[in-house]
C-alpha cells in the first residue's frame, strides 16, 4: 500500500517537472509551501532567527504585529546568518531581520542569483568590536591600544589559549575578520571560540566580578553595555575599502546602518506583510530594552515584544501598511 | 542381482561431488584419487561423494550407512540437486535428473520425490496442519483440497487432533512425524530420509522406526534411508550401502554384509552385530554327510539362525534347509552351537 | 595454557619488554631531536581548501541548469522532501489528539496495554513539554528516513542474506559507512541536496542504512537451513521459500533492524538540524548556541521519550513468538483508543492546549546557573587539571612531532595490533590526512580522542569487571545501560556543558559519558562468555579470585576487551567531532565553520572528509582485535 503510494508520488513528481526539477520548484521544503500558501495575504512568513538577542528582539517585535496586527502565521526557523540567504532560494526563508554588511553575500544573492531584496534599514546602528573590561583600562592605560596588547598578552592566556593571549570570540557563524587581524597585525593572540553570544556575555560578566582579563569580540547594540562597564580596544582606524580582501583585512570594523533582507518572491507577493518588514525600523534602545527584558527579564521572546508593542503604540502604529 | 536402470526407481552412476574453490579442476586430474586430508592440504577442496554408483529397486528400502562425514548427507542431497553434483549421472523414474531443467527439476522435487530431515525443517509460524500442506500449496493447489488432503495423511502418521498445533507444542517424535507427513503428503514415488531418528530419544526412535516399517507396507514408496546407525540400517534396510570417505566399500542385504564383509572396516562395523539374529541358514548350512537322517524339520533358507534354534531344540535330527521344494542342505546341533558360541569373536568371519 | 609449552630457543632469550621499550626510546630520541621540524601547521587559506569552496560556489550557481542536478539530485531531494511532506502532513492532520490516539494503538497492537500506556504517556509529554510541533516534526522526519532506509536497506540486506557474494561486495561499505563520524556528511549533503527537510531525510538515512543493511541480512542468515532446504526439496520457487520461509522466520530478527534504523534516525535527527532540518533538533542547537540548558533540556528529554516510546514498540514486536496472534481484546482495545483519538482530534483544536503545557525554560536555567556557581571551583579544577597535565602536553606532542615521525608511530602501531593490511591502510589515511592539508587539526582532534578513549576505557573496564563479578551490581547497572544505549548522542552534551562550559573538556566528558555503556557492556559479555568449566578449574587449583581476573578471565576476555577499545574509539571520535559545536575545536569545529561560513565551506568539507580519514585510521589500527588470532595461537601453531 505504501509502497504503490510512494510510486505514485514519484511518477507525479516526474510528470509535474518532466523538464527537470529546480531547487525553486521544490515544493517541499515545508508543509506551508505545499499547501501554497505563502504568498497569499495571510498566508505564512518565515523571519529567520540569526543567534544573538539584538536580532531576535527585533524578529519577535515583527512576528507579533505580523500575527496580531495583520493576521499572518509566522515561522521563526533557527538559521544562522549565511545559511539564511540560501533559504531565500529553498523557500525556507522569507525575511533576514537584521543584516550585517555582508557585501559579498549581497553581491551573490540580490545582484548575481536575483533571489533576495534589500528591505531598508531597521533603523539601528552596529559596530563590531573588541572589548575589555574597564577596571582593565583602569589598569593599564594603554591596554586600549590595539599596539600594545602584544605587552599584555600573557594576561590573558588561559587552558585553552595554548600559551597565547586569548581572544574570545562567539558563534562561529558570526561576521569576523578575527583571524586575518590578529595574523596582520602580528598579534600574540589565540581565537578561542565560546561558541554563542552567552558564552561571550558569561565571558564578560565573570570578568568584571571576578577581575578576570578578558578580551572579546562583542557588538553594539546590545543591552551588556547598560548592565557592565566595557571599553573598546583600539584597532586601526577603518577607511574605505580596508576590508575589500577579507585576508588582508587589517583595520577595525566600521559602523553599519543594519538592514532588512527579503526574498524576491516575499517582495513580490509578500502584501502586507512585505509592505510592515519594509517600514520596521526602530532605535538602539528599543532593541535593547526588548532583548534586556528578554534575557535578564525571564520573558520570552513574545511576551517581551507584546510589553514593548504595548508601551510604544505611536512606533508601530507608523509601521502597518494602510 | 543387478538391476537394470530403465526399471530402477533410482539409478546413480559414476557420482562426484568436490566442494571448493577448485572442483572441477580436481575432478579433471588424478588429485581427484588423494586421500580427503592430503586432497584439502594440497587444493583446500573437500571430495565429499566419489565415484558413487547404485541402483534403487522401485518398492524397495535402501538405507546408506556411514559414520559423519562420510558424505552419505550430500549423497542424498545431490539425488534430487539439493546439492549440484560435481560429476554423475542421476536417474530418478526413468529421468536424467542432471540434465533437468529449473522448473522440471522443481516438478520433479514437487511430485515424484520427497525428503524428511533430521532437524525436521518445520515453518515454526505455521501450524501443523499448513506445514504439512507446505508441498501442495507450493504446487498451487486450492485451499479447501490441500487442508483434505493433510487432514487425511496426519490420521495416518496418528497425529489425529493436532492439525491447529504449531510445531514448537509438539514433542520432537511428534515433529518428526508432522515432517513425514509433509514428506507424504504430496504423495512422492520416492522417499528421502536424512538420518530423519537420530535427533531423538532412544524409545521414541524405536517407535518412528516401526512407523516407517508400517507405512511401507502400507503405502510402498521407494525408500531411500540415511542414518548412522547400523541397527536402524538391518532392521530397516533391504539392501544396504556402507559409505566411508566419500565412496561406497560395500553394497548389499544385511546377511551378506554380516556375513561376507568386503573388507576390514565393514568386517569392525559389523562386528558387535549379534550374527544370528542377522544370518539365515543358509550361512551354516552344509551337504549332508553320508548316512545322516533326513528326516528331521523343515525350514526355509532364509530362516534367521536364531529363529531355528526352536525347531533344533525340539528335535534331534538335523534340520532340512529348503529353498522352495529344493533341499539345499542341513544344520544340526552341533553346526549350531559352534556356530553360537563363535559368533562373539568375529575371527570366524574373516575365517568365512 | 598450552603457549607454555612452547619454549624458545635458549639462546635467544631476552625479556619481552625490551623490543617494544627499545622503539619507544627509539621514538623519544627521534621526537627530541627533530622537534618542531616537519610539522604541517594549519592554514586556513591552503589551496585544498580554496578548490572545494570554489567547487560549492560552482555547483550553487548551476544547481538549476546542470544535468546531474536538474534530472537526478533535484529529483531524489522532491522525492524525499515529498515523502517527508506526506508524513508531515498526516500526522499534522490527524491532530494532538489523533495522533496520541493512533500511537497507542500501534502500540497496543505491538505489545498490549503494557506498552500502549507508556506510549500515550510519553506522547502527552511532548505537548505539556510544550514541544508538541517540533516533536511531530521530528516524528515525521525519522518516520520518512526511516521509511526510506528500510525501502532501500530490507532489500539489500536480503540480497546480501542469501548471497554470499553481495555479502562480501556490501560489508566494507557498511564499515565505512559505520565509523563515518555523522557530523562528515553534512556538508557533502548540503552540497547536494541543499538545506532544509530533505537534506535532513537523506543524512539521516545515510546514518541508519547500515543496521537496516545488516541487521536484516543477519536475520535472513539465521533462518534455519533445514527449513529452506525442506522447502526446495517439496519443489518451492526461489520467491516461494524467500516468502514462505525467510521472511516469516527472519521476522522478529528484522523488527530488531526496524527498532535500529529508528534508533540511529533518532540520534541523527538532532545533527540533521545543523543543515536546517526542522524538529526537535532546532530547540537542542538553539540551548547550545544560546548556552541555555533551559532550552535544550526540555527537547533533549522530548527526543528520549520519543525513542524509549518507539525502542519499547518494536522492541516488543521482534520478542513475540514465531506464531503469536494479537487477541480480540487486543484488537478491541487499540481499535477504541485510535477511534477515540481520532474523533477527539476531529472535535478539540489542532493545537495542544497551552493551559496543559508546563514551561520549565527558566526554572532549569536557573537551576544550572546553581549549579555552575556553587560547583564552579570543582568543575573549572577539573578541567583545568586535565588541560594542563594531559590535554596540553599531548597536543604539543602531537603538533610539534614530525609528521613522518607520527607516521611511523602510526603504522607501527597497526602493524602490531592487527597486521599489515590495516597498518598500510592506516598508515594511507594518515597521509591523505596530511596531503588534505589537515595535519595539525587532525592531531589537535586526535588528542582529545585519545583522552576520552584512556579515561573511557578504565572507566568501563572497572565497571565490566564489576557486573561480571557481581551478579547484583549487574542487575543495578543493565537498566541504566539500557536507558543510556537509547538516548542519542546528541542528548549527552547537555549535562557536559552545563558543568563545564564550551571547552575541549565538554566534549571529552559528552564522549565518556557516550562511549562507556558499549564498553562495559561488552567487557562484561568478554568475561562472563569465558566457559564456565575453564573458571572451575582455575578455582579448584585454589586460585584467589584475583588471579582467577587477571590470569583467567582479562587473559581469555582479550578479544572483547580489544573490541571494546575499538567500539570506545569509533564513538568518542564521533562524540568529539560534534563537540566541536561546543568548544572541542579541531576538525569538529572547521566542520561547524564550514557551515556557518561561505568562505571556510571548502575548509569544513575538507575536515569532515579528514574526520572519516581519522576514523578509519583508528578502526584499523585497534580492529585486530577482532580478526586476528591471539598471540598464542600463534606461537602455538
Amino acid at each position: 500500500m505504501k509502497i504503490r503510494l510512494l510510486a505514485g508520488l514519484l511518477a507525479l513528481g516526474l510528470a509535474t517537472a518532466c523538464g527537470g526539477a529546480t531547487v525553486e520548484s521544490a515544493p517541499s521544503a515545508t508543509p506551508a509551501e505545499g499547501s501554497a500558501s505563502a504568498s497569499a495575504p495571510t498566508g505564512t512568513v518565515k523571519i529567520a532567527i540569526n543567534p544573538w538577542v539584538g536580532y531576535e528582539a527585533s524578529a519577535n517585535v515583527v512576528a507579533y504585529l505580523l500575527k496580531n496586527e495583520l493576521g499572518y502565521t509566522v515561522e521563526l526557523p533557527e538559521i544562522k546568518e549565511q545559511l539564511a540567504w540560501e533559504g531565500f532560494e529553498t523557500g525556507d526563508v522569507d525575511v533576514i531581520i537584521e543584516n550585517w554588511g555582508h557585501p559579498d553575500l549581497k553581491k551573490q544573492f540580490i545582484e548575481e542569483k536575483k533571489t533576495a531584496v534589500e528591505a531598508g534599514s531597521t533603523g539601528n546602528k552596529g559596530v563590531i568590536g573588541w572589548y575589555i573590561p574597564k577596571w582593565m583600562a583602569d589598569e593599564h592605560p594603554d591596554i586600549t591600544d590595539w599596539k600594545n596588547l602584544n605587552k599584555y598578552a600573557d594576561l590573558f592566556k588561559t587552558s585553552e589559549s595554548g600559551g597565547k593571549g586569548q581572544l574570545l570570540f562567539g558563534d562561529p557563524s558570526y561576521v569576523s575578520n578575527e583571524a586575518a587581524l590578529i595574523k596582520n597585525l602580528k598579534l600574540n593572540f589565540k581565537i578561542v571560540t565560546g561558541g554563542s553570544e552567552a558564552a561571550l556575555i558569561k565571558g564578560a560578566q565573570q570578568a568584571q566580578a571576578q577581575k578576570k582579563p578578558l578580551l572579546f569580540y562583542f557588538w553594539d547594540p546590545h543591552w551588556l553595555f547598560s548592565k557592565t562597564e566595557l571599553v573598546r580596544v583600539k584597532l586601526p582606524e577603518w577607511t574605505e575599502g580596508c576590508d575589500a580582501d577579507p585576508k588582508k583585512v587589517a583595520c577595525d570594523y566600521p559602523e553599519m546602518d543594519l538592514d532588512k533582507i527579503v526574498s524576491t518572491r516575499f517582495a513580490q507577493s509578500g502584501g502586507k506583510a512585505y509592505e510592515l518588514v519594509k517600514n520596521f525600523s526602530w532605535t538602539n534602545e528599543d532593541q535593547n530594552a526588548v532583548a534586556d527584558d528578554m534575557t535578564n527579564g525571564g520573558m520570552t521572546g513574545e511576551e517581551a515584544a507584546k510589553k514593548w508593542v504595548e508601551a510604544n503604540p505611536a512606533k508601530w502604529q507608523a509601521w502597518i501598511p494602510q | 542381482m543387478r538391476v537394470s536402470p530403465d526399471s530402477a526407481a533410482i539409478g546413480v552412476e559414476g557420482l562426484w561431488k568436490i566442494f571448493g574453490p577448485k572442483a572441477a579442476k580436481v575432478l579433471a586430474c588424478d588429485d581427484r584419487f588423494l586421500e580427503p586430508a592430503a586432497l584439502r592440504e594440497k587444493t583446500g577442496c573437500t571430495a565429499a561423494v566419489r565415484d558413487v554408483s547404485f541402483d534403487v529397486r522401485p518398492g524397495e528400502v535402501f538405507v546408506v550407512m556411514g559414520l559423519s562425514g562420510s558424505g552419505k548427507s550430500t549423497l542424498v542431497r545431490c539425488l534430487t540437486r539439493l546439492v549440484e553434483p560435481t560429476a554423475g549421472r542421476v536417474v530418478i523414474g526413468g529421468e536424467d535428473v542432471g540434465a533437468a531443467t529449473p522448473a522440471r527439476l522443481r516438478e520433479l522435487r514437487r511430485h515424484h520425490v520427497s525428503m524428511v530431515f533430521q532437524h525436521f525443517g518445520l515453518l515454526p509460524h505455521r501450524r501443523v496442519i499448513d506445514n504439512v500442506a507446505y508441498g501442495l500449496e507450493v504446487q498451487g493447489r486450492p485451499r479447501a483440497e490441500r487442508h483434505a488432503r493433510a487432514a487425511e495423511i496426519l490420521s495416518l502418521v496418528g497425529l489425529d487432533g493436532h492439525a491447529d498445533a504449531f510445531p514448537d507444542q509438539l514433542s520432537g517424535g511428534m515433529q518428526q512425524r508432522v515432517g513425514l507427513a509433509r514428506a507424504l503428503a504430496v504423495d512422492p514415488q520416492v522417499m528421502l530420509f536424512d538420518e530423519p531418528f537420530s535427533a531423538l530419544d532412544p524409545l521414541i526412535r524405536r517407535d518412528m522406526q516401526a512407523e516407517v516399517i508400517r507405512l511401507h507396507r502400507e503405502v510402498g514408496k521407494t525408500m531411500v534411508f540415511i542414518t548412522h546407525d547400523l541397527s536402524e540400517a538391518l532392521k530397516l534396510g533391504e539392501r544396504i550401502a556402507i559409505m566411508r570417505a566419500g565412496s561406497i566399500v560395500q553394497l548389499g542385504t544385511p546377511e551378506e554384509l554380516v556375513g561376507a564383509p568386503a573388507d576390514d572396516y565393514v568386517a569392525d562395523f559389523v562386528r558387535d552385530v549379534p550374527r544370528s539374529h542377522v544370518l539365515s541358514l543358509r550361512w551354516i548350512s552344509r551337504p549332508p554327510e553320508p548316512g545322516e537322517p533326513l528326516d528331521g524339520p523343515e525350514l526355509p533358507a532364509s530362516t534367521v539362525i536364531k529363529d531355528a534354534i526352536a525347531a533344533a531344540s525340539e528335535s534331534s535330527r538335523p534340520i532340512r534347509v529348503v529353498d522352495g521344494d529344493e533341499l539345499v542342505g542341513v544344520v544340526d546341533r552341533v553346526d549350531l552351537l559352534t556356530f553360537l558360541s563363535g559368533q562373539d569373536t568375529g575371527d570366524t568371519v574373516t575365517a568365512a | 595454557m598450552s603457549s607454555t609449552a612452547v619454549s624458545t630457543p635458549s639462546g635467544l632469550r631476552v625479556p619481552g619488554w625490551l623490543a617494544p621499550a627499545g622503539v619507544a626510546v627509539l621514538f623519544a630520541a627521534a621526537y627530541l631531536v627533530f622537534r618542531g621540524t616537519g610539522t604541517l601547521p594549519h592554514d586556513s587559506e591552503a589551496p585544498q581548501f580554496a578548490a572545494v569552496t570554489e567547487l560549492r560556489e560552482w555547483i550553487d550557481d548551476h544547481r538549476n541548469d546542470n544535468p546531474v542536478f536538474l534530472y537526478f539530485l533535484n529529483y531524489v531531494r522532491l522525492f524525499v522532501g515529498g515523502v517527508y511532506g506526506l508524513f508531515h502532513g498526516a500526522l499534522t492532520a490527524l491532530g494532538w489528539p489523533g495522533l496520541i490516539g493512533v500511537m497507542g494503538a500501534l502500540a497496543w497492537l505491538a505489545g498490549g496495554w503494557r506498552i500502549a500506556l507508556p506510549a500515550v504517556a510519553g506522547f502527552c509529554s511532548f505537548g505539556v513539554l510544550g514541544l508538541w510541533e517540533s516533536s511531530v516534526e521530528t516524528l515525521a522526519l525519522v518516520a520518512a528516513a526511516v521509511l526510506l532506509s528500510l525501502a532501500i536497506g530490507v532489500p539489500l540486506g536480503i540480497w546480501a542474506g542469501l548471497s554470499r557474494r553481495a555479502h562480501r561486495a556490501v560489508t566494507p561499505v557498511l564499515d565505512v559507512m559505520q565509523i563515518m563520524p555523522t557530523f562528515a556528511y553534512l556538508a557533502p549533503l548540503a552540497l547536494f541536496f541543499h538545506i532544509g527537510a530533505p537534506a535532513g531525510t537523506i543524512a539521516t538515512m545515510i546514518y541508519a542504512i547500515p543496521p537496516a543493511i545488516r541487521i536484516t541480512a543477519l536475520a535472513v542468515q539465521q533462518v534455519s537451513p533445514t527449513a529452506v532446504e525442506a522447502s526446495a526439496s517439496l519443489g518451492a520457487t526461489r520467491a516461494q521459500t524467500l516468502v514462505k520461509v525467510h521472511l516469516p522466520l527472519a521476522r522478529s530478527t528484522m523488527a530488531l533492524a526496524v527498532n535500529q534504523t529508528i534508533m540511529m534516525a533518532l540520534s541523527m535527527v538532532v545533527i540533521a538540524n545543523l543543515i536546517n532540518a526542522p524538529g526537535l533538533g532546532s530547540d537542542i542547537i538553539l540551548g547550545l548556541s544560546r548556552a541555555q540548558v533551559g532550552i535544550m533540556l526540555p527537547a533533549g528529554v522530548a527526543i528520549v521519550v520519543m525513542a524509549m516510546v518507539l525502542d519499547r514498540m518494536t522492541v516488543s514486536v521482534a520478542r513475540r513468538g514465531p506464531h503469536s496472534r494479537i487477541g480480540r481484546a487486543g484488537l478491541a482495545g487499540a481499535g477504541a483508543l485510535a477511534a477515540a483519538g481520532v474523533t477527539l482530534g476531529l472535535v478539540l483544536p489542532h493545537e495542544w492546549p497551552e493551559a496543559l503545557t508546563v514551561d520549565l525554560v527558566a526554572e532549569i536555567n536557573d537551576a544550572v546557573l546553581w549549579a555552575e556557581t556553587s560547583w564552579y571551583g570543582v568543575t573549572t579544577f577539573i578541567k583545568d587539571t586535565t588541560s594542563y597535565l594531559l590535554l596540553n602536553p599531548l597536543e604539543s606532542l602531537f603538533t610539534t612531532a614530525p609528521w613522518w615521525l607520527v607516521a611511523a608511530a602510526v603504522l607501527l602501531a597497526a602493524w602490531r595490533v592487527s597486521g599489515v593490511r590495516p597498518a598500510l591502510t592506516a598508515l594511507g589515511c594518515l597521509l591523505a590526512i596530511a596531503l588534505l592539508g589537515t595535519w595539525e587539526h587532525a592531531m589537535r582532534t586526535m588528542t582529545t580522542v585519545a583522552v576520552a578513549v584512556s579515561v573511557t576505557l578504565v572507566i568501563g573496564l572497572l565497571l565490566g569487571v564489576a557486573a561480571a563479578r557481581s551478579a547484583r551490581w549487574s542487575a543495578v547497572q543493565r537498566p541504566v545501560l539500557d536507558a543510556a544505549q537509547t538516548m542519542p548522542a546528541f542528548v549527552y552534551l547537555l549535562p557536559a556543558l552545563a558543568l563545564f562550559g564550551t571547552t575541549r573538556f565538554t566534549a571529552i566528558f559528552a564522549s565518556i559519558v557516550y562511549a562507556v555503556p558499549p564498553v562495559v557492556r561488552l567487557v562484561e559479555e568478554g568475561i562472563r562468555n569465558v566457559p564456565g568449566t575453564v573458571v572451575e578449574a582455575a578455582a579448584s587449583a585454589g586460585s584467589t579470585p584475583g588471579q582467577l581476573l587477571w590470569k583467567v578471565q582479562l587473559p581469555m576476555a582479550r578479544r572483547a576487551i580489544l573490541l571494546a577499545a575499538n567500539q570506545g574509539i569509533v564513538m568518542t571520535l564521533a562524540m568529539v567531532v560534534v563537540g566541536g559545536l561546543v568548544g572541542a575545536g579541531a576538525l569538529g569545529y572547521d566542520v561547524v565553520l564550514g557551515f556557518s561560513q561561505r568562505t571556510d565551506f571548502g575548509m569544513g568539507f575538507i575536515a569532515g572528509v579528514a574526520t572519516v580519514l581519522l576514523g578509519v585510521m583508528l578502526d584499523r589500527i585497534t580492529q585486530g582485535a577482532d580478526r586476528r588470532p591471539s598471540p598464542h595461537q600463534r606461537k602455538v601453531t
